[in-house]
């Protein structure tokens, strides 16, 4: 069957079986590698991208369901050559090791921030539950993502950014 | 790598066509809705329909509404949106409650509460929930659409009602005053499946117990529901002693297996001690008191 989906703002049309899952399609017909296939039973959330305004499982969706949707990956983050504060947060904390989870850490974490600019510690924990890493210990993840948080808040009023509050 | 069986895929534009398609693809067509069961259990080919019937495009079943009498929830609602619902919570807390812990965030973002219900796991939350609180399911097919008390649903585990040829459509439940519910789980982590859960509606006239829902999930409760504990309570006092009465009543009646999430004592006991734990919360709900 015939999709067309349009990923980070490009349409791609592509010919692919009802069968193939959205994380397949986006890492081998399109090549956007950036989305981490991992436990491929919908538990682990390498595989988190944004089907147009919601993050999901990509190894739980078919590239078909995206038909005439939008997708953003990690590939879509960063804008006029700057990452995303939560791509900076990650880097500015050491929020990762190995990098696996990240794409799909990521994308959960943007998410929240545009939906709650200030979250506490909890609801940073329970955005990410159901993702998973084995490197952090998930401390400085969520350092990353209150890094994000003062970074954009400090960027809507007055003061340095990043600055203490 | 796990990957679905090769499947033929069609996209249903209304209720009308889903109907249609599922007419045309006969009894091996399967809906595909959130896909959050469906498609891992294709990946392991515990289930293997020859055609897709995927009704995400039908926003139409996607909606929470209050009428004077009912609470109603199209089945294309997604798990969160039934979570972050001010009127579902202030009506129902004990839908709040589940909701909470089902799965994970991601996972409710897509997952929906009618996929949840066909999928009919006999550990899934919900159904104790719509139990508890004397749901009903509402089910189109061509012509018309019929109406399934949610303690009919399932006839048994992973098998509803809902013929091929039909598609559950809206969950009704009943608003009435003066009520509290709560809904309490034991599971291994957290987002898992329960070991065992209960949920429980309760209305108060003064002390005594004018009503009382409650379900049970994971347990082999019948119709994920404690009937002979509700007839107990009916027209008790609301005390510690007869919640705990009502807890061992519901223990006694469920059927619990022993399996990979535990002992079929450990379940049993979980269906009295939840039963309680939720008696009291609902209790707490109905008298106005932090719950």
């Amino acid at each position: 069957m015939q999709i067309t989906v349009t990923v980070n703002d490009a349409a791609f049309t592509r010919d692919v079986e009802p069968r193939l899952l959205l994380i397949h399609f986006l890492r081998d017909d399109l090549g956007l590698t950036g989305s981490h296939w991992g436990c491929d039973t919908s538990n682990c959330g390498a595989c988190v991208v944004w089907l147009d305004e919601t993050p999901v499982k990509s190894c739980t969706v078919l590239a078909a369901m995206a038909d005439g949707h939008r997708v953003r990956t990690v590939e879509g983050m960063a804008a006029g050559g700057h990452l995303d504060p939560v791509q900076q947060g990650f880097t500015q904390c050491h929020g990762l090791q190995c990098g696996f989870c990240t794409p799909g850490m990521m994308l959960t974490a943007r998410w929240l921030l545009d939906h709650n600019p200030d979250p506490t510690a909890e609801e940073i924990r329970e955005a990410l539950s159901g993702q998973v890493c084995r490197c952090t210990g998930y401390e400085n993840i969520v350092r990353a993502v209150q890094w994000a948080s003062r970074h954009e808040a400090a960027g809507r009023e007055p003061g340095p950014a990043g600055g203490t509050r | 790598m796990q990957v679905p069986a090769q499947v033929e895929y069609e996209k249903a534009a209304s209720v009308e066509h889903a109907l249609a398609l599922l007419a045309r693809y006969g009894p091996e067509a399967r809906v595909l809705a959130g896909g959050h069961s469906l498609i891992p259990m294709m990946k392991l080919r515990l289930a293997q329909p020859e055609t897709l019937i995927d009704i995400n495009g039908l926003t139409e079943l996607a909606y929470i509404r209050v009428t004077d009498a009912e609470l109603l929830i199209g089945a294309l609602t997604r798990h969160a949106e039934l979570l972050a619902s001010v009127p579902a919570a202030e009506h129902f807390a004990i839908l709040h409650d589940a909701e909470k812990v089902i799965a994970d965030p991601v996972v409710r973002n897509w997952g929906t509460i009618g996929g949840s219900l066909c999928q009919a796991d006999p550990s899934e939350d919900l159904s104790a929930a719509f139990a508890a609180l004397k749901a009903t399911m509402v089910i189109c097919r061509p012509g018309g659409t019929r109406t399934v008390p949610a303690r009919g649903f399932h006839t048994g585990p992973f098998e509803t009602v809902v013929g091929p040829g039909e598609l559950l459509t809206e969950i009704r439940i009943p608003v009435r005053a003066g009520g509290g519910s709560a809904y309490e789980k034991v599971g291994r982590r957290v987002g898992d499946w329960p070991v065992g859960a209960a949920g429980v509606a309760l209305w108060l006239d003064g002390d005594t117990i004018a009503d009382a829902g409650i379900g049970l999930t994971a347990v082999g409760a019948k119709n994920f529901a404690a009937a002979e504990a509700e007839e107990f309570l009916h027209g008790a006092i609301a005390s510690e002693d007869n919640f705990a009465r009502a807890g061992q009543v519901a223990a006694e009646h469920c059927r619990p297996v022993s399996d990979q999430r535990g002992p079929a004592a450990y379940k049993r006991h979980l269906a009295a001690e939840l039963t309680v734990r939720a008696l009291r919360r609902a209790l707490r709900r109905v008298r106005g008191e932090a719950a």
